[in-house]
């Protein structure tokens, strides 16, 4: 059989297509080494589980294991294809240092025990907690990867039953800019477009999106359009040379933290050459004026000086967007993690706004998600929103709440904000969150400074419960660790970036004694005794597919409807898209193609906040500015980073991923392939500064920012000057480092700084001042970054990244190839 | 004319607004965001008593004399235990800000009266500008106020 590297070829190969034609399938499959499909025992319905894509796979059983993927051919969001983590990732699950048993710290040491030993500390100290304290002792930090039914069931229990505001997920680093920018122009959280669009659009926008390494089978759907008649013309936000960068009509390479200053030049570009359709704003918007007063000193010129692109460049970039019949954009992290990034994010909507570019096919915006199943924390409201899209500050929606859950509003907390994640943090720093029940991700490698996060962690006067599948750096520091099931070994749904929902079924059993996470929270729960009003167990259900019909009463009537969707119905359709409800049986592809918006004072998510300060406005200064419930274009000043390079730290230091891990390894270290595509951190410099330090590709370094200090080899790129790049992957798990040598000089938020956006309180990784320092002792050997990606080295002499041809691609017409 | 006794207040009050927007920052730099937004927020009032020294000599004002304005008298501490308990001094901070910014709004507000009365457009526009961006430090401060204080009072 024919087959592909995914390793060399992360893409695959090409299926073209024309504008408005259906994208063609390709189907990808990968099994166990010398395994035959025939061999195969099961084939099990789930979707993946190491990005945002979504993609609809089968997974292989053979004798209780998992030994295989196929993807679903007729599945709408991949058509059959898969990416690298998606064909390798899975071997994880059977990793030999898989937790099997609960742990529990005694004398010092975690020790294994059994789960009513632990769940009954776990519970004994919460009720001691509420006894001594209250609930504003206990927090929960959880994740962007468990399944929905799990984040409805933690937020029933954390914001309901216990009645923290303390809860939040990860989801904190890598989705809030998307949800809070869609409560700012939209007035509610939910992704306005498909996609479906990239097969109708004539330009897309990629801002601060690496769309190849992050969401590599949307990608190939782009490449196929590019390859057919008539493609899109690209515009590429990006201060690395990425894959997408080399694909588009205009790159423009900003300053990091200077993306506001260049949206409000694209937008003063299309406002001074009237690209804008005047009868879409006259009657869906409010706040034109301001927006064009507020933009008016934002040329081209005033860019070119503070982000360092040509000013020429920008308007190319304006008249790329003024011209689009059908504009595509997408966002992620390089707005999402920057200075300003609401603000910036913002910016992009306002661009679809003006253009009346949205709820038609092609004419879409997508703020992109980070992890898999983002999309579910956020409308579950297990990161720092209320459950259901609903407004906290509303007191009608928290009384519908406490309805659906039978319990007394005032058990809910809706006094302020859910407390988000750096705030969650500095409460347990400071001794006031005493109790601290993290599931499913790994602080101790993923927050900024992270000797300050290690230290808050490991205080005594914190009680941490551990939920993992592995012994992860966070775990180390645990009280008590509870080993969980994961992806493949549990039954749940899940909904990716364009609101796709998947079921995943549960294909083996666990190792040893680790539980679905679901059971974990219930089981808490019970041991906790939670009622409801009327005296039953809270929360009120039992298993995954109980959960999901709770879920549907709390989410019925908002956006995120997904009242018309069982399991039966998950089980015989591919993916279906939210809303779905009894009027929109088949889910709905788009949101807001009638101009009307989920932001009339009574609906809406949010009354909004200050893109400079965060202050949120009130609900009587939502309703002056915006009666009628209309998009709101929101206009901001650019405003510097807090900490900008100076002549002892002259570099900005800007941190992301790369294409075959994810996060902090925990499960593509452990695959074979993924790990030896990229097995060791490295910094990216470009040829100019490596050239002033004297470096040569693969020399090591020292990298320093005011709070940490870690060492790789460098990579020279093709990176702008001035920037420096580190995969943030990189933890100690695997680094050889004992808690006891104290030597943690790799993983990169050592050195990120602790500041967020003020709106969406994302943090901001990619805004830190850093010097480099050679430290000799260069061997001639290149760094260990992946040459495929944004990574690829400037030095053609450097040997490729390769992998085995060991997927098999079949197209529709063909057959394999 | 009234206006250059407004303007020197108001210079004298916008300056002293900076300065506890910065000695905030500074006081409660590990609360990170109170640290680094009451920075940018500090910035704004300087611009703004900047503004005012741009203005000034139209109303008979020597910018001279405004170089070193005297500070108002807001630094008294208020809440029983503010100096030794850091959460609850950050509490009677950010009140401070809260009414010192309202105070400043206020101040915009009737500088704008005798810039209409004067028929100085300039100087109106000066005033909607700062006042609108004072009313945005105040509401900072009530918004953080809100967010923090039940953690606070609870504990």
């Amino acid at each position: 059989m024919s087959s592909r590297d995914p390793i060399s070829e992360p893409w695959g190969t090409r299926s073209p297509y024309g504008r408005g034609q259906q994208w063609p399938a390709r189907v990808d499959h990968h099994l166990a080494e010398g395994l035959a499909p025939e061999e195969v025992d099961r084939w099990v319905r789930s979707a993946t589980i190491l990005h945002s894509n979504g993609d609809a796979l089968d997974i292989a059983v053979k004798d209780g294991r998992i030994v295989g993927v196929r993807g679903r051919e007729q599945d709408r969001v991949n058509r059959g294809r898969l990416g690298p983590k998606d064909l390798y990732g899975w071997q994880a699950n059977h990793s030999p240092d898989r937790l099997t048993r609960p742990l529990v710290r005694r004398d010092g040491v975690l020790t294994e025990t059994d789960w009513d030993t632990a769940l009954d500390l776990v519970a004994s100290r919460s009720r001691e907690l509420l006894d001594d304290q209250g609930a504003t002792a206990l927090g929960f930090y959880t994740s962007g990867q468990l399944f929905l039914e799990e984040y409805y069931t933690l937020a029933a229990i954390g914001h309901g039953a216990i009645g923290t505001n303390h809860m939040d997920g990860n989801t904190r680093l890598c989705t809030a800019t998307a949800a809070a920018a869609l409560k700012e122009s939209f007035g509610c959280d939910g992704q306005p477009g498909s996609y479906n669009d990239i097969d109708h659009a004539d330009v897309i926008a990629l801002y601060g999106h690496n769309m190849a390494e992050t969401q590599t089978v949307l990608w190939s759907r782009v490449l196929d359009r590019l390859a057919g008649p008539n493609p899109p013309r690209l515009l590429c936000v990006d201060p690395r040379p990425t894959p997408v960068a080399r694909e588009s009509t205009v790159h423009l390479a900003p300053r990091p933290g200077t993306n506001v200053a260049l949206m409000n030049a694209l937008l003063h570009e299309l406002i001074r050459n009237d690209r804008i359709d005047h009868t879409y704003v006259e009657k869906h918007t409010v706040g034109y004026e301001d927006l064009v007063r507020r933009t008016a000193e934002y040329t081209p010129e005033r860019a070119a000086e503070i982000c360092g692109v040509p000013a020429r460049a920008v308007r190319e970039a304006a008249e790329l967007l003024g011209s689009a019949e059908r504009l595509l954009s997408t966002v992620l992290q390089g707005f999402y993690q920057s200075n300003q990034a609401t603000a910036a994010a913002v910016q992009v909507n306002n661009v679809h706004l003006l253009r009346g570019m949205l709820g038609r096919p092609g004419a879409g915006v997508l703020q992109m998600n980070g992890q898999p199943t983002a999309e579910n924390t956020r409308e579950c409201g297990a990161d720092g929103d209320m459950t259901g899209f609903r407004n906290w500050d509303n007191e009608e929606h928290v009384a519908d709440l406490a309805r659906v859950w039978n319990l007394d509003p005032m058990r809910i907390p809706h006094y302020a904000p859910p407390t988000h994640a750096m705030q969650i943090m500095r409460y347990a720093e400071k001794g006031s969150v005493r109790f601290l029940w993290v599931s499913a991700t790994n602080p101790a490698v993923s927050l900024p400074e992270l000797r300050r996060i290690r230290k808050l962690l490991s205080q005594e006067s914190l009680f941490l419960v551990v939920q993992d599948c592995f012994m992860t750096e966070t775990a180390e520091l645990a009280d008590v660790v509870l080993p969980a099931a994961t992806w493949g070994e549990k039954t749940g749904t899940l909904t990716n970036s364009d609101r796709t929902v998947h079921l995943s079924e549960k294909a083996v059993e666990a190792p040893g004694e680790a539980r679905p996470d679901l059971d974990i929270f219930l089981d808490y729960a019970r041991r906790m005794d939670f009622r409801d009003a009327d005296g039953h167990p809270f929360p009120q259900w039992h298993d995954a597919e109980s959960a999901f019909e709770a879920w549907k009463r709390a989410g019925a009537g908002r956006p995120c409807d997904y009242s018309g969707l069982t399991y039966e119905r998950l089980r015989g359709a591919d993916g279906v898209q939210w809303p779905c409800d009894e009027e929109r049986p088949d889910g709905t592809e788009r949101l807001y193609t009638d101009g009307r918006f989920w932001a009339l004072p009574e609906q809406c998510e949010s009354y909004g906040k200050d893109l400079v300060t965060g202050a949120p406005l009130d609900e009587r200064e939502y309703r002056a500015m915006n009666p009628e419930g209309r998009a709101m274009l929101k206009a901001v000043e650019y405003v510097p980073p807090h900490e900008e390079p100076d002549r002892d730290h002259p570099f900005v230091l800007i941190t992301g991923r790369t294409l075959y891990h994810f996060h902090t390894r925990t499960k593509t270290g452990r695959s074979p392939e993924l790990q030896r595509a990229a097995p060791e951190v490295w910094v990216e410099v470009s040829p100019s500064d490596a050239h002033e330090a004297g470096l040569a590709e693969g020399d090591p370094v020292e990298v320093s920012s005011p709070r940490g200090t870690i060492r790789a080899r460098a990579r020279i790129s093709g990176i702008s000057d001035g920037v420096l790049f580190v995969p943030f992957h990189y933890g100690y798990w695997d680094s050889g480092a004992s808690e006891e040598d104290g030597a943690r000089d790799r993983a990169t938020n050592e050195m990120s700084i602790s500041d967020w956006d003020p709106v969406s309180k994302q943090p901001l990784f990619k805004t830190a001042a850093a010097q480099l320092r050679p430290l000799g002792g260069g061997d001639g050997r290149p760094a260990p970054a992946p040459t495929t990606t944004a990574s690829a080295p400037v030095d053609q002499r450097v040997a490729p990244t390769r992998g085995a041809p060991d997927t098999a691609e079949e197209t529709a017409g063909g057959g394999p190839r | 004319m009234r206006l250059a006794a407004a303007l020197r207040e108001l210079h004298r009050s916008e300056s002293t607004l900076a300065d506890e927007l910065l000695r905030v920052a500074d006081r409660h730099s590990d609360e990170v965001e109170v640290r680094h937004v009451a920075g940018d927020l500090a910035y704004w009032s300087r611009e703004h008593a900047h503004e005012i020294t741009g203005i000034a000599p139209r109303y008979g004002v020597d910018p001279a004399e405004l170089e070193h304005p005297e500070p108002s008298e807001e630094g008294q501490r208020e809440l029983p235990g503010e100096g030794s308990d850091a959460d609850l001094a950050l509490l009677a901070d950010l009140r401070r800000v809260y009414r010192m910014s309202a105070g400043v709004a206020l101040d915009w507000d009737l500088l704008g009266q005798g810039a209409q009365v004067v028929a100085d457009a300039e100087l109106l526009a000066a005033t909607e500008r700062c006042r609108a961006r004072a009313e945005r430090q105040m509401r900072w401060a009530r918004g953080m106020l809100k967010t923090v204080s039940p953690q606070t009072l609870a504990t």
